[in-house]
């Protein structure tokens, strides 16, 4: 499965890294590690047309973005 | 601040236990001395800018509490590996702000440290029957705004290289713009409070207005001027940090009508740097207030209304 994990890096990086990786299609799991991050990913996927879940994994979130 | 002693002095009319933008001592019956300090680590590439950024930051507290800037002082931190030009640059853009308030440096301090940081100490003159709060609305008044909002998002993109050049250019108009001009064009009009818009974001600014005056304030989201790029970057998800810790900050005195688009909202949240002021004005003066701003090439905008205490401090109609 595709997947990006973005933890460790700050905004606006995380919602480019999942941008780009979006272009290899869905579905794309994506892991941040605070609540901004989580945020501004929803934000982009739901305004560009994608369906997005998530869950708490620890101290980090698992964002699934699907089409 | 909290457990902090509070102040003695009966000359210190404005302290820290407000929550206001800058201190207000009184030298004598018609002098009162406006203190304030900011600095902050670089929000644009360009040294010159950045200088320039953080001077118009800094300085606009006074025009907040009804002041004139007179003097102030550098603050500067720099890495040694930073050239000694890139140092000058920073001083030469605030000291161009500096010029242009009418006030003068009169010195500062620097030390050496990893990241850089600029700003400046200002001392404004008010005189103590024209100082202006953040605590002073009334029933009735209306809340004028004198910039538009964005330059948040609008950094965090610049950040990323995301911005193109006109986006970029109105960015750094905003952060550049000194209050100078609105605040010298209320003229005689006596306004009942003013703060200037910062890291609280326009909410949270809006919200210590309608906690220190015992109001609750009404926000027309669809009149607020935003940057449309702003808008643009926020429906991506380009919002900073900031912004999310405003609506914490926030959550608990807030109300958000549904109609309101989200990308709308995250903008009244978003921290802005060197933002613009923002006036409770006695509706009767509204149209003369409106008229002088216009003259003086402010773009002010009525953005919401002062109402008698609800349930809520802030309510934010459509």
């Amino acid at each position: 499965m595709n997947q990006v994990d973005a933890r460790g890096y700050s905004c606006p990086e995380p919602v480019l890294m999942t941008k780009k990786a979006l272009q290899n299609g869905t579905p794309l799991v994506v892991l941040v590690d605070n609540e901004t991050p989580l945020q501004n990913v929803r934000r982009f996927a739901t305004n560009n047309g994608y369906q997005v879940t998530w869950k708490e994994v620890g101290e980090d979130y698992e964002l699934t973005i699907t089409k | 601040m909290a457990g902090l002693p509070k102040a003695a002095d009966p000359n210190l009319l404005v302290g820290y236990d407000s929550s206001d933008d800058a201190a207000v001592y009184k030298v004598s019956h018609d002098v009162a001395m406006i203190q304030t300090v900011d600095f902050f680590p670089p929000v644009v590439d360009d040294p010159y800018t950045f200088g320039q950024i953080a001077a118009t930051n800094a300085l606009s507290d006074v025009y907040a509490m009804g002041g004139e800037p007179r003097l102030a002082m550098n603050l500067l931190a720099f890495p040694s590996c930073l050239p000694v030009e890139a140092v000058g640059d920073i001083l030469a853009g605030g000291a161009s702000k500096v010029t242009e308030a009418g006030a003068v440096i009169a010195g500062g301090h620097s030390i050496e440290d990893q990241e850089p940081k600029y700003g400046l100490c200002v001392t404004g003159l008010v005189h103590p029957r024209r100082i202006l709060t953040n605590s002073g609305a009334k029933v009735g008044d209306i809340l004028v705004l004198t910039k538009a909002l964005g330059t948040g998002v609008l950094s965090t993109a610049a950040k990323a290289e995301l911005l193109e050049e006109a986006d970029y250019k109105q960015m750094v108009e905003l952060m550049t713009t000194l209050n100078k001009y609105a605040a010298q064009a209320v003229g005689s009009i006596s306004l009942s409070a003013c703060t200037d818009v910062t890291g609280f974001g326009l909410v949270g600014h809006v919200k210590e207005m309608a906690e220190g005056s015992g109001t609750t304030m009404e926000l027309w989201a669809g009149k607020v001027p935003i940057v449309p790029k702003a808008l643009e970057l926020a429906r991506d998800g380009i919002i900073p940090a900031g912004a999310y810790r405003n609506m914490d900050f926030t959550a608990g005195d807030t109300l958000e009508d549904s109609a309101v688009p989200r990308e709308v909202l995250d903008c009244l949240y978003d921290p802005q740097t060197a933002g613009g002021l923002l006036f409770s004005v006695p509706e009767r003066q509204l149209h003369a207030l409106m008229g002088r701003m216009m003259d003086a090439g402010v773009p002010a905008v009525a953005v919401g209304a002062v109402r008698p205490r609800g349930e809520k401090l802030v309510h934010i109609k459509p």
